[in-house]
């Protein structure tokens, strides 16, 4: 039973990849609330196709406004890879101002969203129903646009607290790299969202 | 943080000079959580035993009246007999909490948080604050649970697969009250306790073994905890989805599971565009990972065990290692057998049949090894070793009721009978059921410093498995006389006048195997002080946790450098006047076989 | 420490292993499933024999395996053989896990398949009794279309527990000689029965253990089943998914009448006075 060779980072004693236990954490986190999200649009999908009367989303929601939602939520993210990297290169300012910036984009994205919700609201649209189709379309609506919305708002809390720990001298740039893994990860959720419930 | 990568986690908190509280109730320390799950999960079997007791008390004699429990519990069984609707809230509770409060605590998150950072040689888990707080949120999981059966209407009645609408519509039963919402509740903590526990447990393995500690030189059990919170981590958010869905349905008004032209009771409901299949899919893409979660755990306890007690390493390592990478793998994708004749198409159940069926051939090799292991060796019939053998007694005879469920022609007869609870309880209510107590003989030296008393335990050995594989390989042969599951009684019906006598004799074989647990109970408590001392390796075994003393200090080995030479069944060899050599001695002394 | 056993404490283990499963295959040969009445049943017996069977001496050797390894393991002061080589064991263990795979899928392929597909695929004879039955919390209401093979309409928001059960629309010409009983139904001998199912509620699950039929009815959706009895007798409907408190006593009947009686049984329930639950 003479092993076979094989990397060296396998054998114990150092993290595979050099990653280090904290990003595995994040990692397998990322995997599993990425699959909460699987399940919800899984679940979508399949009410969608047993359902007879699907109403158009581009005709209920503005497209250009998702555009634009989007197009926020993209900016924030680039800006939080150029936070992470000056965190890394130790340039604490530079970093502080771009986290800033990402929790403004974050801020305004989550404003964004909640003036949809009150134009669909003031539209009719209800848990239990609304007035383009079938039932589950609000439904999955508010659903998944606000379990979205919730890891927004997480994202900016955890973005907020990340800003002040630099400014006081307290950040790591693990830590930051860490936030950044999961705003990274917010952002890509959208772009499937907005594919699967506001495209197709 | 720079030099995240080699820190050794836990290596920076060994204090010895905390305080009761922080060393014994919100204690950082693997070996404590881990005993605390184990504790908290013993104490939670025994309530779900007190449950069985109830339903086979009222199956085996449906026709007598019990005074003495309608005192004790004058709303569940006012004038002495058993009320309908708390049979189905006392079957729906004992299966929740035997699964994920007995079975998850004690053999995933106990036995794993003990095991684990102990047999890779890392100091703690990776992240141990997100382990304190994994099992006081299960703690509150499960206090929740045991809180609903005092609720209006008592607890859930809905089958411990809680489907809609039966579940989702309060006025269906009358545990779907306020006792279905604090289930859902309870399993949201319990999702999020479980998974920081199996974030913890992937991370250790991943990240923190010790130098020398190659993934090819892990024992079984650490590959089974690895490959079952994997596993876990990628099932449990479709159940996550699905509770939360299940609870809008409930409180807010939407129609996920609920489709148009409802009548219940009498009462006319708007929901509109749902379906109940739904649930049943995101339920069941948890469910049958979740089978595979506990029992691979249960298959690689035995697997370590059978070695130290035949003195012969494991047969066919690597290859059992595959065979759990194959099965966690093809678990994923057979959730459609639980549905068969759920009005699935029949061509989506053939796919399903066949994908579940290729799951023998993996399962079939691991149980070999594992009887290929005994062939030849020399054994000691320890306590442990007993309950090894029942684990694989019982995964051969279980498995083999699973060719028949399988099956999706077999199944149109079969599901929903006795077949399906006798199946599941060999399997993920027994494989667990001896892997938790020969663990808990194994490991109980390492755990508290002292042995526990093998003339009780071997006693025990003889009370509840003996029973327990009659009562359950009978029920196999009632759901082929058609016998469904669920039933508060088998008196209505003329097919079913038969099965009268084996239920008598299941029923009374319950009783003995529940009241022989109390042999348990008292070995346990008495062992744990008056136990005679144990010494550091008392069952003379080579994986890692034998290596340090009994019990291990806080941070596990101590100040000695720990590397690991070679893998971890290493028995059978010439080393002085001992025939094995543990992971730690070096080549130089021992040559290295594997 | 206590690594020391006896070897008659061994073998009495080994023994309660060979009595068990040797006891436990003499008790299952014993065991008879309710009697058969339709023409597909026949294949899903012959799947559960072919299963029962073959596990059955599975099951015998595995559990007689284990005793003899324990029984002369206990024995034996010195192991017979340290390691055996990796190909060795691959052979082994992947002969026999093949040899069950096989087993396992070739009973899916060979005899599971081709019952499943002529149940599911078949398309209802011309003369087949169309029967509909629509399962409420806890009972099974039974309805036959008449002699114009047509249903009337009707609809849930029609639907009274008392007055009218299934919502039937009266106005509906088709829905006249529509014939609705509870918990009690019949077919003739000799045809086809093509069942349409509902539900009002919950979740039911129609079962007829002695042909062989289970099919859930998940509210929202219609299955159908299609069988064909093979002999006269009376018989009993369970149902068998969790459907509340009273699921345990959701009983109907299911009798399989010669053509003359099944005609004068239909005409009996279509007159006002009879009808209703037996």
């Amino acid at each position: 039973m003479m092993p076979v060779a094989r990397p060296a980072a396998w054998d114990g004693g150092v993290c595979p990849f050099a990653a280090g236990w904290q990003r595995v954490l994040m990692w397998w986190f990322i995997v599993g609330d990425g699959l909460l999200f699987g399940a919800f649009l899984a679940a979508y999908g399949y009410a969608r196709l047993i359902a007879t009367t699907w109403p158009d989303s581009s005709v209920v929601f503005s497209l250009p406004y998702l555009a634009a939602m989007t197009l926020v939520l993209n900016t924030s993210s680039a800006m939080m890879a150029s936070g992470v990297a000056a965190a890394r290169r130790g340039a604490w300012p530079t970093a502080r101002r771009w986290l800033l910036a990402t929790t403004l984009g974050g801020v305004l994205f989550l404003g964004m969203q909640a003036d949809e919700w009150r134009h669909a609201i003031a539209a009719g649209a209800r848990l239990s129903g609304n007035p383009w189709g079938d039932a589950s379309f609000g439904a999955y609506f508010f659903l998944i646009t606000g379990f979205h919305g919730t890891h927004v708002l997480l994202g900016v809390l955890i973005l907020t607290i990340a800003t002040a720990r630099v400014a006081t001298r307290r950040a790591t740039p693990l830590g930051i790299e860490l936030v950044g893994l999961y705003w990274h990860f917010v952002e890509l959720v959208w772009v499937f969202i907005f594919t699967l419930f506001y495209l197709l | 943080m720079s030099h995240a990568a080699t820190t050794v986690p836990g290596h920076d908190q060994s204090h010895p000079e905390l305080g009761f509280i922080r060393r014994y109730v919100f204690s950082l320390d693997h070996k404590v959580i881990g005993i605390q799950y184990i504790v908290t999960g013993l104490l939670m079997a025994l309530v779900g035993a007190a449950l069985a007791t109830l339903i086979r008390l009222q199956l085996g004699w449906p026709e007598r009246t019990w005074p003495l429990l309608a005192q004790l519990l004058p709303k569940g069984y006012a004038g002495g007999v058993m009320a309908p609707e708390f049979y189905l809230a006392v079957v729906t509770m004992h299966g929740t909490i035997m699964v994920f409060f007995f079975m998850s605590y004690v053999l995933v998150s106990g036995f794993g948080n003990y095991l684990v950072p102990l047999q890779v040689g890392a100091r703690d888990m990776a992240f141990p604050l997100a382990n304190m707080l994994s099992f006081w949120i299960g703690a509150l999981s499960a206090l929740l649970m045991i809180a609903s059966f005092f609720v209006e209407g008592g607890a859930a009645a809905a089958g411990w697969t809680a489907y809609p609408p039966l579940s989702a519509v309060a006025t269906a039963v009358p545990g779907s009250g306020m006792g279905q919402t604090i289930w859902l509740l309870s399993m949201a903590f319990f999702i999020a306790s479980f998974t920081l526990s199996g974030l913890n447990i992937v991370a250790t393995v991943f990240s923190v073994r010790a130098p020398g500690m190659s993934m090819w030189r892990m024992p079984l059990t650490v590959w089974s905890y690895f490959i079952a919170s994997i596993l876990g981590l990628l099932a449990f958010p479709a159940l996550t989805a699905a509770a939360v869905m299940l609870l809008f349905d409930r409180h807010a008004g939407t129609s996920f599971f609920l489709p148009a032209g409802l009548v219940v009771g009498g009462r006319h409901l708007t929901n509109s565009g749902g379906s109940p299949l739904l649930w049943q899919h995101l339920f069941w893409f948890l469910g049958h990972p979740e089978v595979y979660v506990l029992i691979l755990p249960a298959l690689g306890i035995a697997c370590d065990i059978i070695p130290a007690f035949t003195r012969k390493p494991i047969f066919g390592y690597r290859l059992s290692v595959w065979c759990l990478v194959a099965v966690g793998a093809l678990s994923m994708v057979v959730w459609g057998h639980h549905m068969f004749v759920s009005g699935m198409s029949p061509f989506t159940g053939e796919y399903f049949s066949i994908a579940t069926m290729t799951i023998t051939l993996p399962m079939t090799v691991f149980g070999v090894n594992m009887l290929a292991s005994l062939r030849g060796g020399a054994i000691r019939m320890g306590v442990p070793m007993m309950f090894s053998c029942a684990v694989l007694a019982l995964f051969g005879s279980g498995g083999l009721g699973g060719l028949y469920l399988g099956n999706a022609t077999a199944d149109m007869q079969l599901t929903d009978t006795y077949f399906v609870v006798g199946h599941f309880h060999m399997m993920i209510g027994g494989v667990t059921l001896m892997a938790t107590f020969g663990g808990l003989h194994y490991w109980f030296p390492k755990m508290f410093g002292r042995m526990m008393n093998e003339t009780i335990g071997k006693a025990h050995f003889w009370l509840t498995f003996t029973p327990f594989f009659i009562i359950f390989f009978m029920q196999h042969f009632l759901g082929i006389q058609g016998a469904p599951r669920r039933y508060y009684a088998f008196t209505a019906y003329d097919f079913l006048r038969e099965t009268r006598i084996q239920n008598l004799v299941v029923s009374s074989c319950a009783m003995v195997l529940i009241a022989s647990q109390s042999l348990f109970v008292v070995n346990f408590v008495w062992s744990l002080f008056r136990g005679a001392p144990a010494a550091d390796n008392p069952w003379e075994a080579t994986t890692l946790e034998w290596t340090t003393s009994s019990p291990p200090p806080h941070d596990n080995f101590g100040q000695a450098e720990l590397t690991v030479h070679r893998w971890p069944y290493e028995y059978g060899v010439e080393s002085g006047d001992r025939d094995f050599a543990d992971q730690r001695v070096p080549p130089g002394r021992v040559p290295v076989t594997a | 420490m206590s690594t020391q056993t006896s070897v008659f404490h061994s073998s009495t283990v080994a023994l309660l292993f060979a009595g068990l499963g040797l006891g436990g295959a003499w008790y299952g040969a014993s065991i008879v499933m309710p009697s058969l009445a339709s023409r597909h049943g026949a294949g899903i017996d012959s799947m559960l024999s072919y299963l029962l069977v073959t596990t059955g001496i599975l099951f015998v050797a595995g559990y007689c395996a284990l005793a003899w390894f324990i029984w002369t393991g206990a024995r034996r002061r010195r192991i017979d053989q340290r390691l055996t080589r990796r190909r060795t064991e691959w052979l082994v263990s992947g002969a026999l896990g093949l040899a069950v795979g096989l087993i396992a899928e070739g009973g899916v392929l060979a005899i599971g398949m081709p019952v499943w597909s002529e149940y599911f695929d078949a398309t209802p004879p011309a003369d087949a009794v169309t029967v509909e039955i629509t399962a409420q919390q806890f009972l099974w209401n039974v309805r036959y279309p008449g002699a114009d093979g047509q249903f009337g309409r009707n609809s849930a928001a029609a639907m009274d527990d008392v007055s009218n059960p299934l919502g039937l629309d009266r106005a509906d010409p088709a829905g006249r000689d529509d014939v609705v009983t509870q918990n009690v139904m019949a077919v003739p001998l000799g045809r086809a029965v093509r069942l349409r199912l509902r539900s009002k509620d919950v979740i039911h699950s129609f079962f007829l253990p002695n042909f062989r039929v289970k099919q859930d009815i998940v509210p929202g959706m219609t299955p159908e089943v299609v069988f064909f009895p093979t002999r006269e007798g009376s018989f009993e409907i369970a149902c068998s998914e969790l459907c509340g408190l009273a699921h345990y006593r959701m009983r109907g009947f299911f009798d399989v009448l010669s053509p003359a009686a099944f005609d004068r049984w239909l005409a009996e329930q279509a007159t006002p006075t009879a009808g209703g639950p037996r």
